[in-house]
């Protein structure tokens, strides 16, 4: 199962022949234990991994790192609170951190100023956040295991012993 | 009298160059081919042993080490060689050498007189026959197609005589990727021992083995260490191939005479090359996994490749290489391989090339990226019905 996940992460669209193929498996075997990942909810989405900044820089938006301090709240903890925050689709990834902050929230927006409004306006006023540090992305090198600025090539010699 | 001709070693003359140099020509500067020419991985070398390299080099360690190899580095490579049940001394038994090629090289130099005999299990790596010959010995062929590419105690037998020497073996093997079952394996050792004769064991894709296998040394049945010169090196496990690391573990007293060599030929392997080989013996072992598991699922895809095509093959039990059987499109390996590169853009190395018993077969690296190897798989499919490249 392990290995059906590692080549689908690494490559979602193998189809279920190939996948059967290299890990010796029947076709009606992989595509079972995918269906179940996916029932299960273990495999969530196939999405497609975009470098915003090769497109044009009208489209290309601005990524923000948001450090956030709340108070935790009685019977709810942070959950709630996470709730609130995680409801906006501006908002691409929440998680619950241990340290100096709360929360890590990390947030795309049009330019400087949406980014910087959202947080001000939805954000920081929100009941139990007692405050909040915005970091701008200025250049992803990786993310999700994925190189962002290496040009892949193949440098071997072409016939080698 | 001191023609041009003559100012050259009439033994070098005698020497073919390597069978693969016609077809690196052939594709030379063509970024059109798909290459499965290649002999070595497709990753690069893990990131722990590259960082290892630059943190030496910045502290300045850039000098000669002992002709030995670096005392860490033979210590790990002991400690790593009883992984498979053998016994070294790092300080008088293992000998880091410029990959495995120059181990075989001084190996060779070091048993061999004018007249000798060794049997080389053909095919194999490209540098056996030469090496064998540049010594004014006789090259006795032990052909392995009959055997599904395994030599075999009976055939090995077959073969000696009184000046026979050493037998080179390679298991898993290149280009094959078949394996010496360990049961085979203990009849050849007892054929060894009987005729007191050198194994030569080149073991560079031992970590490079498939379903559940497990690699077994030649030297690790009983009486043989003193019988055998294991091989063995980073280049293709570890992704090392440019760093130029082997190693070769033997006796005492044939190390005494290979060690000669090596220092004044080359005086040690280089320094940040051990450093992160090295690391790679401390730190790289799911490096190594994680390349072995793809390389498997692309042995398989291979595979499937071939039956669809119907070429038989003998299944590749490990390294990275297939070697199916073309004979059914009446082709010679040559033809075959030359037609594929100018006709379908695929690069192949014909099994000639590794030696005279491999003709109607061609040597496929299946180092490469999944979606060439199935692009690849379906030119050379198109090829065999005879369809033109669309």
């Amino acid at each position: 199962m392990q290995e059906i996940l590692d080549l689908l992460q690494n490559d979602a669209r193998l189809s279920a022949d190939d996948i059967a193929t290299m890990t010796n498996r029947t076709v009606a075997e992989v595509a079972a234990i995918i269906a179940q990942l996916e029932k299960d909810g273990v495999i969530l989405k196939y999405t497609a991994v975009v470098n915003q900044e090769k497109l044009d820089s009208e489209n290309e938006g601005v990524r923000a790192v948001i450090e956030i301090q709340v108070t935790p709240e009685r019977e709810h903890g942070f959950d709630a609170l996470a709730e609130r925050i995680f409801r906006f689709p501006q908002v691409k990834s929440l998680y619950l951190m241990s340290g100096g902050y709360d929360l890590q929230v990390i947030i795309e927006g049009k330019n400087l100023k949406d980014v910087a409004f959202f947080v001000s306006d939805k954000l920081a006023t929100l009941n139990g956040v007692k405050s909040t540090k915005t970091h701008f992305v200025l250049k992803t090198y990786k993310e999700n295991d994925i190189v962002y600025v290496d040009e892949k090539r193949d440098r071997r010699e072409g016939v080698t012993a | 009298m001191n023609e041009r001709q003559d100012r050259f070693s009439q033994k070098m003359l005698g020497i073919a160059p390597s069978p693969i140099r016609k077809f690196f020509d052939l594709i030379i500067g063509r970024d059109d081919i798909i290459s499965l020419g290649v002999g070595e991985p497709d990753f690069p070398t893990p990131w722990a042993m590259r960082e290892e390299a630059f943190y030496h080099l910045e502290q300045g360690h850039t000098s000669y080490t002992s002709n030995w190899g670096l005392t860490e580095l033979r210590d790990a490579i002991a400690r790593y060689l009883a992984k498979y049940d053998l016994d070294y001394d790092p300080k008088s038994e293992v000998l880091v050498t410029i990959g495995v090629s120059e181990a075989i090289d001084a190996v060779l130099r070091a048993i061999l007189n004018p007249g000798d005999e060794v049997i080389v299990a053909e095919p194999c790596y490209v540098s056996y026959q030469p090496l064998v010959e540049i010594c004014n010995t006789k090259l006795v062929r032990l052909d392995t197609a009959p055997t599904g590419f395994v030599p075999t105690a009976e055939s090995i037998e077959k073969l000696i005589t009184p000046k026979t020497k050493a037998l080179m073996l390679c298991s898993p093997s290149n280009p094959t990727g078949r394996m010496i079952p360990a049961d085979e394996l203990a009849r050849i050792a007892e054929v060894v021992k009987k005729h007191k004769i050198w194994v030569l064991s080149d073991e560079v894709y031992c970590e490079l083995v498939y379903d559940g296998r497990k690699h077994v040394s030649i030297a690790s049945f009983p009486g043989m260490k003193d019988y055998t010169v294991v091989l063995n090196g980073f280049s293709k496990a570890f992704a090392m191939t440019g760093w130029r690391i082997g190693y070769l573990a033997c006796p005492p007293d044939l190390m005494a005479q290979v060690h000669k060599l090596h220092q004044y030929s080359t005086i040690c392997a280089p320094i940040m090359s051990q450093y992160a080989a090295l690391e790679g013996l401390r730190s790289g072992a799911d490096e190594v996994e994680r390349m072995r598991v793809s390389y498997q699922q692309r042995r398989n895809l291979m595979m499937h490749g071939f039956a669809e095509m119907g070429l038989p093959v003998a299944a590749p039990e490990g390294a990275f290489y297939i070697f199916p059987d073309i004979r059914k499109t009446g082709l010679t390996s040559e033809e075959f391989a030359t037609k594929m590169i100018n006709e379908y853009k695929v690069a192949v190395v014909p099994g000639t090339a590794f030696g005279a018993g491999a003709e109607g077969f061609v040597r496929c690296c299946y180092a490469t990226e999944i979606g060439k190897l199935k692009e690849a798989l379906r030119r050379m499919k198109l090829m065999v019905e005879g369809k033109p490249l669309d």
